[in-house]
Order: C-alpha cells, then sequence, then structure tokens
C-alpha cells in the first residue's frame, strides 16, 4: 500500500469533496488520516490477487416494473424545503463565468 | 420497561387503553428527558391523537394492527413526512421530509403511536452519541456513561422506559452494540429483510433498519412487522417475512454453537467471561459448542473503515445546499457548496468523507477501496465456512461495558475498534442480534451477540431466546 499521506493530498482531496479546510483543519486531518492509513496497512500483507471483489452482501439483479403512472412527490411540498426556490423550480447562484 | 406485547394485549382487549399508555411513557419521557437526551424531538400532541384513534377503533370493534397503542421512538435518520428529521445534523436541521419511510408506514398501519424522533452520531458515524450536532444521549444506567452509537437515542429510550420499543439502523454494529450498552434486546436482521426506503442512507451496501426492545419477543414481534419486501427499495429481498415468534420457545437441543477461535484482541476480561457464561448456558440447553476459525476477521476494521465511508463521501454528495437542509450562501455555486458543508457537517462525518473521497480517488482506488472490496470478501467466504459446522456462532457485541464520555473522543482508532465484533455481519450481510447478558466488574450490561447465516434469523431468535432464559 501507499506511503503515508500529504497535506498537499488532503487539500486537494477536500477539494474533490466539496469541503474547505482551513490550513490548521488540514494539518489536523493529515495526521489524522495518517494515523489510520497506517493501521490499514494491515491488509498489505494478504495476498488477494485472486480474490474477486465483494460490492453487495448478495448478487444483484436488475429490478424491473411494469411502466405504470402513479403518484409521486408533491412538487410543492418538495419546493418548500429547499433552501432557495422560484417558479417550481430550485434557485442556485452562479454556476458560469466563475473559476471552479 | 413495559413489555410491547403486554401493552398490545391490555389495548386490544380493553384493561387498558392506548391512551393511558402513551400517558405513562410522556410521563416517564418529562420526569427524565432533559437529563438523558434520547429524544431530538418528542411529538407528544401527535401521539395523543394517535392512541384516541386507536382507542376509538378498539371501542367501535375495528381490527386494530399487531403494534396496536405501542409507544415507539424512531431513530432521527429515517424519513416522517412533515416531521423534522435531522440526522443530528446542522446541515439537516429544520427538513420536513415530504414522504415517510417505508418502516414509518408499516409501524402506523400496525397501529403503533410514534412518540418521537431519537438522538444519533451524526449521520449514525461514531459508537456514542458524543458526534450529534446536538448533544450526547446519556446512558440511562449511569449518565456517566455514554449509550453507545450511533443509535444511542433509541438505546437510550426503550432503556429509560421513554418507549416500549424504537427503532434504529445498523451500518457497522449501531444498533447491537448501543443495545449492549443500555442493556436492552437490539436486532441486525439480514441485508435486505427491512426496507431501507426512507432510511437517510450512509453507506447503501450495509445499512439494515431494526427493533431495540426489553425482551427477545418483543423484539420478534416487532421485527415481523417490519420486515418484507418492498419494491420502493431495490436491495428488499423478494420474500415474505419469516415467522420469528413462533420459534421461540423451541429450544436449542442439538444445535451447534460456533465458538470462534480466533476472535480479535482487545475485549474486557469480565466480557469475556460472561460470553464463556453464555456457552455454558447453551450446553446446558442441550447444544454442542464447536470451535470455527474466522482468520479474516482482524482485517474486519480495515475493510469497513475504507468501504463504509467510501460509501458515505458518495452517499453524502447530495448535502449540496441546493435542494434540502441549509445553505450558506456565496458568490458561485461552487463557493456555496463548499461553505453549505463546511458549515454543516462536524468533524467525523467530514474525516469520513474526507477518507472515502481518498480511497475512491485515481491512483489510490486499487490501493485502498479495491482492496478492502477483496478482504470483504475472504471474511463472508470465512463465515459461508464456518456455517458449515455450526448453526450459529456466540460473540461479545462490544469489547467493554458503556464508557465514560470523553474517553475515546480524541482518538477515532479507538472508537472505531469499538465495533470490532459487530462489523463482520454487516460486509456479510448476515443477521445479529445483542442479547443482555448479566453485567461486568462495573455492574453496567455485557451484551452477547448471537449470529447466524444470512436468512438464518428464525435460529438466531431461537438461541438468543434460549440465552435470555439462562440470564
Amino acid at each position: 500500500m501507499s506511503e503515508s499521506i500529504s497535506k498537499e493530498t488532503v487539500v486537494k482531496v477536500s477539494r474533490l469533496a466539496r469541503l474547505s479546510l482551513t490550513s490548521e483543519q488540514a494539518e489536523k486531518m493529515t495526521s489524522q488520516l495518517a494515523g489510520m492509513l497506517e493501521h490499514f496497512r494491515d491488509i498489505d500483507a494478504l495476498d488477494l490477487s485472486d480474490v474477486e471483489p465483494m460490492t453487495q452482501p448478495y448478487p444483484l439483479k436488475n429490478v424491473m416494473r411494469e411502466d405504470v403512472e402513479a403518484k409521486s412527490l408533491d412538487r410543492q411540498e418538495v419546493l418548500d424545503q429547499a433552501p432557495a426556490a422560484e417558479s417550481g423550480r430550485f434557485r442556485v447562484p452562479p454556476t458560469i463565468g466563475f473559476d471552479v | 420497561m413495559q413489555k410491547l406485547v403486554e401493552i398490545v394485549a391490555g389495548v386490544t382487549s380493553g384493561t387498558t387503553t392506548a391512551t393511558a399508555v402513551v400517558e405513562e411513557h410522556l410521563a416517564r419521557i418529562k420526569a427524565r428527558e432533559a437529563e438523558i437526551h434520547a429524544f431530538n424531538l418528542v411529538t407528544a400532541d401527535q401521539a395523543r391523537k394517535d392512541a384516541a384513534k386507536i382507542d376509538e377503533d378498539v371501542k367501535a370493534g375495528k381490527v386494530v394492527g399487531a403494534l396496536a397503542g405501542v409507544p415507539i421512538a424512531l431513530k432521527d435518520n429515517m424519513c416522517t413526512r412533515g416531521v423534522e428529521t435531522t440526522c443530528s445534523s446542522k446541515i439537516l436541521q429544520g427538513w420536513k421530509p415530504p414522504y415517510d419511510a417505508t418502516v414509518v408506514t408499516k409501524l402506523r398501519n400496525a397501529g403503533a403511536v410514534i412518540v418521537g424522533k431519537t438522538n444519533l452520531d451524526e449521520f449514525a458515524m461514531g459508537s456514542s452519541t458524543e458526534n450529534s450536532a446536538f448533544g450526547p444521549t446519556k446512558n440511562p444506567l449511569d449518565i456517566s456513561r455514554v449509550p453507545g452509537g450511533s443509535s444511542g437515542g433509541s438505546a437510550a429510550a426503550v432503556s429509560a422506559g421513554f418507549a416500549a420499543a424504537s427503532l434504529g439502523s445498523d451500518t457497522g454494529g449501531s444498533i447491537r452494540q448501543p443495545a449492549a450498552l443500555c442493556g436492552v434486546v437490539g436486532v441486525k436482521p439480514t441485508y435486505g429483510t427491512v426496507s431501507r426506503y426512507g432510511l437517510v442512507a450512509f453507506a447503501s451496501s450495509l445499512d439494515q433498519i431494526g427493533p431495540f426492545t426489553s425482551d427477545v419477543r418483543d423484539a420478534a414481534t416487532l421485527l415481523e412487522v417490519i420486515s418484507g419486501h418492498d419494491p420502493m427499495d431495490s436491495t428488499s429481498i423478494p420474500q415474505p417475512a419469516a415467522s420469528l415468534v413462533s420459534v421461540l420457545d423451541h429450544g436449542v437441543k442439538g444445535m451447534r454453537i460456533g465458538r470462534v477461535t480466533d476472535l480479535p484482541e482487545g475485549c474486557e476480561p469480565d466480557v469475556l467471561a460472561r460470553l464463556e457464561a453464555a456457552f455454558d448456558a447453551m450446553r446446558n440447553a442441550g447444544a454442542t459448542i464447536v470451535d470455527v476459525k474466522l482468520p479474516s476477521l482482524q482485517y474486519c476494521l480495515t475493510a469497513y473503515y475504507l468501504i463504509a465511508p467510501a460509501e458515505a463521501s458518495s452517499n453524502l454528495a447530495r448535502y449540496d445546499g441546493v435542494r434540502y437542509g441549509n445553505r450558506v450562501d456565496a458568490a458561485d455555486l461552487n463557493a456555496m457548496y463548499a461553505a453549505t458543508r463546511e458549515s454543516g457537517f462536524g468533524e467525523e462525518v467530514k474525516r469520513r468523507i474526507m477518507l472515502g473521497t481518498y480511497a475512491l480517488s485515481a491512483g489510490y482506488f486499487d490501493a485502498y477501496y479495491g482492496k478492502a472490496l477483496k478482504v470483504r470478501r475472504l471474511i463472508s467466504d470465512d463465515f459461508a465456512r464456518a456455517y458449515k459446522d455450526v448453526d450459529a456462532i456466540l460473540t461479545p457485541t462490544s469489547p467493554s461495558t458503556a464508557f465514560k464520555f470523553g474517553s475515546k473522543t480524541d482518538n477515532p482508532l479507538a472508537m472505531y475498534l469499538c465495533d470490532v465484533f459487530t462489523i463482520p455481519t454487516n460486509l456479510a450481510g448476515h443477521p445479529a442480534m445483542s442479547v443482555p447478558f448479566g453485567v461486568g466488574t462495573d455492574s453496567m450490561p455485557v451484551g452477547i451477540q448471537v449470529l447466524a447465516t444470512t436468512m438464518g434469523e428464525q435460529t438466531m431468535f431461537k438461541v438468543a431466546a434460549e440465552l435470555e432464559r439462562a440470564s
């Protein structure tokens, strides 16, 4: 498994996760994650080359149903719970014209 | 603690009323809730209305459900239409879901009276409720100690007599561990037995809803009601609910009960002594104790703490300040996402999102998440081999009795080790339950965990009932 995690990696991951960490938080997170990853090295001792990954407790099949009309959630009831809504839609801040 | 089955018998026969039962429970909540903090919300007014309706129906001679008049508390990560559902997180504070979880509908249809939403570690991430954004729940048996977690509020509510039963969710032990620490029964059913529709997702391949009750019969009764296929959950097993109450008196004569010879280290001696007493009880009841080896069990913590955070980092991406919950305004969309999530999530949730995002990110996926999925297979294969030789397995539920507040909060890994005996069954998807079985040297309850193979609930309940008779 890999070497210990760096602060730069932590900052990069926080951007991927849409979390803004202060420099101090990133520092603390780095040391805590490093401690965990160190513990997780125990599985490096295992030979897993012929082992099939297991993503679910039992094999899942695609579940199909008849395409029949049914009542869905009430639009207004859903929008009432949004932080901002307008004209039957969710309202968000500008999405283009800014650095991402 | 009032038994669920006695309440149903009393209410349906007319020897008591749902109203009287609910008032007794509300009175206990009033007397001790300020000290315990089992609830995020007590729905007293609605509970009184619902109880009155049951009483009317009984009077009118109408057929009432299998849970008629039973006060039940719900972990606050199960959606209740129009009633605040927070997951004990600031990011969802104030959110009123536009629909009911399937379990909520089933409870209502069975005549249960919902008394409130219980506290939890934020988004069910934790083993002590110390990660709740709204403050911890206290263990009703000793308020200087944690109730366990993440379903600590649900366990405490039953232990304190605030509700005759409650529902929790179990991703890595979040029903069984608090049940053990609070001295009540807690069940994690086979993955797919109880619908997850309306349960706020933490780790979708591990999450399962289950009951807390004061005894095994109550647990069987409640589990029968909430089990069964649900088209709204694509991982729901397309089979009818198993009959559990009918097997409780069958005993364990002739059964083979597994003793794990390579159990992970770190369990307190007084807890291990209770495990030995449990094996003695099984032997006295006519079962044979068989040694089994589960060599991959020692890697379960690593597999779990890579898989669960990976799934969580994906599931929790939906809290973006757009469709529900709270938003922190900012100049553009990405800045709004980051500001909202920074202010809305607590420390442990951020840690797990970070860990999960890292384990899934380019360059690290194979080394962490990919490997963890393979270890999951090894653990599942170990169990499959063991269940050729045994019908059920007994282990401790938790390595220790209820610990003091603050004793593990500085060290995330120490907290994670609380789950070492409960995690393996989530990874395998098997059922497991905790049954109170005596006390430790500190006089706090010890829980013994009964494990069985997929869909082995009947076997598990037979063993649990026998343990209870011997305790």
